[in-house]
């Protein structure tokens, strides 16, 4: 039993991370109508500058203050010299110039701080484990992640929901041209939301950091992944991509742990754990296939 | 939109930043050599390793192997199998190249060395061994020079026996070199495997095996998780607390000197495997990390010394050619191994794989720094399994 609740808790914290990265890409999307590859760049990005800062000033606080700006930054900076010039291209060529940026950012690391992996430490406050569940010692770092997530989707639903610039950016997603027609700095508006975007980006990156690898490349690792959720939710929908988040994260941690003992049952330990291995890392993708079938647009169309 | 990173079309000529290899060219053309390797990506730094290791020998020797001037072509695989054999087909049919070598994935050689071998050119590994090219499929111009995979892990669980561990716990990656790992450990461990877990190439989150672990129980753990792979799970290894009740032994891939640094102390007290370690202490060991540390200011891991030493072993081979690389006369030369290995003893056996030694390391404190310190021998004059189902 106890392993069932650590089991549900590792989903809800991998949903989480993959919640703060899908947030940043649904909201650019629905918005702006931009495929932005560079997501995990800025990922990237954000984890570098923890990671250096940390190194440097031995503040691990300051490290997050360091990678969202950068990452925010850096966001904000791609999105006035490059995407600005895309907005009224076609899909393809969005994909081939994030994807150009991909290259670019990657390279640019390699440049400036090589191939190998960085260290980054754990904040001192979170460097133990606490027994959430009786007798099963939880890492409090990956608590730290899940209350972040959390804060993060209820800060950007009161955003969102209640605040002027939530409304102009709802108002953006569906009549982008009404929006401009009533006077709106529509540019601006778009700066910001990707900055936003970014800086959530950064946000996963940070707390990636000390749990993940930080790498040239770690961001196309879970790239990916962070489609599905976006797809799944729910294009330019927040409320899709929270859910969406934790649907794939809860998925993919419970399919991983408890398929192969069930397929135990069934036959040899060692074709079962290859089988449960094999299906498990499918089964996020059949979910994805399952909800478009039953909804084409995903859970929570933002154009509905 | 599978595996975004794309390789550039970065083509080093090493030859390029050698100042002393222009007077070569004045006695004709160097003769090149195909390095394909993985330089981006979480695999990044194997990749660069190799290279810089192969092209410190290089450099040692003034632009030449075994006296013969060469020119090495380095192009990045981004551990995508099809572009590995995308490459290995422009450099033959392009630029002519007839020998190769560089390939850090067992699924990247898998495409590369047939398309190869299928030209009549020769490969020389200094990474990837998997079994299917070891056994019934072996070939008369594909050499290894690092190791056969399950090498490793037959090693580790050989150790696991000496360490006295009865009831384990095993995880790989589900692609070729980790079934390998898997097979090879159970091949020489004689305790009880009590769960076999597959994890995926680009996992990042171990959280859920790490609680399959705990609820195990077992004596330790053994895992193959090569390069940012293994810095992520060692890390939420040890933020899960594990690694103060459950201890690990692992093969050389999982605990390299890199990991080593990007993991902190949590890493202390670690066992491996391995068939070389930076305090070896003979001659060519201690010239080529003395070499290495000075050219690129960083302590060389396994795959900087395979590089090395696959560049040693074809400069071997070149001297007695006289730089002929056509088959007829390259691999008789190639498998007399006419060069002092780094690792000390080292020879091929019958499916042109190496038989060698295998050490015990273990992370240690040295002077307030953790490193790998060589603690003994666990198997010598070691072949691998699948060499008697070779006919060459």
């Amino acid at each position: 039993m106890a392993l069932i609740l650590e089991q549900i808790l590792n989903g809800l914290q991998f949903g989480v991370m993959l919640f703060l990265l899908a947030a940043g890409l649904t909201l650019v999307f629905g918005i702006m109508g931009v495929i932005n590859l560079a997501h995990g760049s800025l990922y990237m990005i954000g984890a570098f500058a923890a990671a250096l800062t940390v190194a440097e000033t031995g503040s691990w606080w300051l490290g997050l203050l360091a990678g969202i700006a950068a990452a925010a930054a850096a966001g904000m900076l791609i999105e006035l010299l490059a995407l600005r010039r895309l907005y009224a291209r076609d899909h393809l060529d969005q994909v081939l110039a994030t994807f150009g940026l991909i290259l670019f950012c990657n390279q640019g690391m390699i440049i400036a701080f090589g191939r190998q992996p960085l260290f980054v430490e754990l904040p001192a406050a979170f460097q133990g484990a606490v027994e959430v569940i009786p007798g099963v010692p939880y890492p409090s770092f990956r608590l730290l992640i899940i209350a972040v997530g959390l804060a993060v989707a209820l800060g950007l639903w009161w955003l969102i929901a209640r605040t002027r610039i939530g409304m102009l950016v709802r108002a953006g997603a569906t009549h982008r041209e009404m929006v401009r027609a009533l006077g709106v700095d529509i540019r601006l508006l778009y700066t910001l939301v990707f900055g936003l975007g970014a800086l959530l980006a950064g946000l996963a990156g940070v707390m990636a950091g000390p749990v993940y690898n930080v790498q040239v490349g770690m961001g196309e690792q879970i790239l990916i992944l962070t489609f599905v959720v976006v797809v799944i939710g729910g294009i330019g929908s927040v409320r899709g991509a929270f859910f969406g988040a934790l649907l794939v994260g809860m998925t993919q941690t419970l399919l991983t742990a408890f398929l192969p003992g069930l397929l135990r049952g069934l036959m040899p330990a060692s074709e079962a754990d290859a089988l449960g291995a094999a299906l498990s890392s499918m089964g996020v993708y059949v979910l994805m296939a399952a909800v478009l079938l039953w909804r084409p647009r995903g859970l929570f169309p933002a154009h509905a | 939109m599978s595996s975004t990173v794309i390789g550039r079309r970065a083509l080093l000529s090493t030859a390029a930043a050698l100042p002393l290899a222009a007077p070569a060219f004045a006695q004709g053309a160097p003769l090149r050599i195909g390095m394909i390797t993985t330089l981006s990506g979480p695999g990044g730094y194997l990749g660069q390793d190799i290279r810089d290791g192969f092209a410190l020998a290089i450099e040692m020797e003034q632009g030449r192997l075994g006296g013969v001037p060469v020119a090495v072509t380095v192009e990045d695989d981004g551990l995508r199998p099809p572009q590995g054999k995308q490459i290995a087909e422009r450099f033959l049919r392009n630029e002519r190249i007839r020998l190769f070598t560089g390939v850090v994935f067992s699924n990247v050689l898998g495409a590369v060395a047939p398309e190869v071998l299928d030209a009549d050119a020769i490969y020389v590994s200094a990474n990837a061994g998997p079994s299917n090219f070891a056994g019934r499929e072996c070939h008369r111009n594909y050499f290894v020079v690092s190791w056969q995979n399950d090498n490793l892990h037959e090693s580790a669980g050989q150790l696991a026996n000496n360490l006295g561990y009865q009831r384990m716990v095993i995880l790989a990656p589900n692609y070729q070199a980790g079934r390998d790992a898997l097979a090879g450990f159970r091949r020489l461990f004689r305790g009880q495997v009590l769960q076999e877990l597959y994890t995926r190439l680009d996992q990042t989150d171990y959280a859920a095996e790490m609680a399959q672990i705990r609820a195990a129980r077992p004596d330790a753990v053994f895992q193959f998780h090569p390069g940012g792979l293994g810095i992520a799970f060692l890390r939420q290894y040890a933020q899960a607390g594990l690694l103060a009740s459950i201890p690990q032994c692992v093969a050389a891939p999982s605990m390299d000197s890199t990991i080593l640094s990007a993991v902190g102390d949590a890493a202390e007290g670690i066992n491996l495997s391995s068939h070389w370690n930076s305090d070896f202490d003979n001659e060519a060991s201690r010239r080529f990390v003395a070499a290495f540390r000075q050219r690129y200011n960083r302590i060389p891991t396994y795959y900087a010394q395979q590089g090395y030493d696959t560049a040693l072993a074809i400069g071997a081979a070149l001297r007695a050619t006289r730089g002929d690389v056509s088959p007829a006369a390259f691999r008789p030369a190639m498998l007399r191994a006419d060069f002092v290995s780094t690792r000390g003893r080292f020879r091929f056996g019958p499916n042109q794989h190496p038989i060698q030694d295998w050490y015990a390391l273990k992370v240690e404190r040295v002077g307030g720094q953790l490193a790998l310190v060589t603690k003994g021998k666990i198997l010598e004059d070691h072949g691998d399994a699948y060499a008697a189902q070779c006919r060459l």
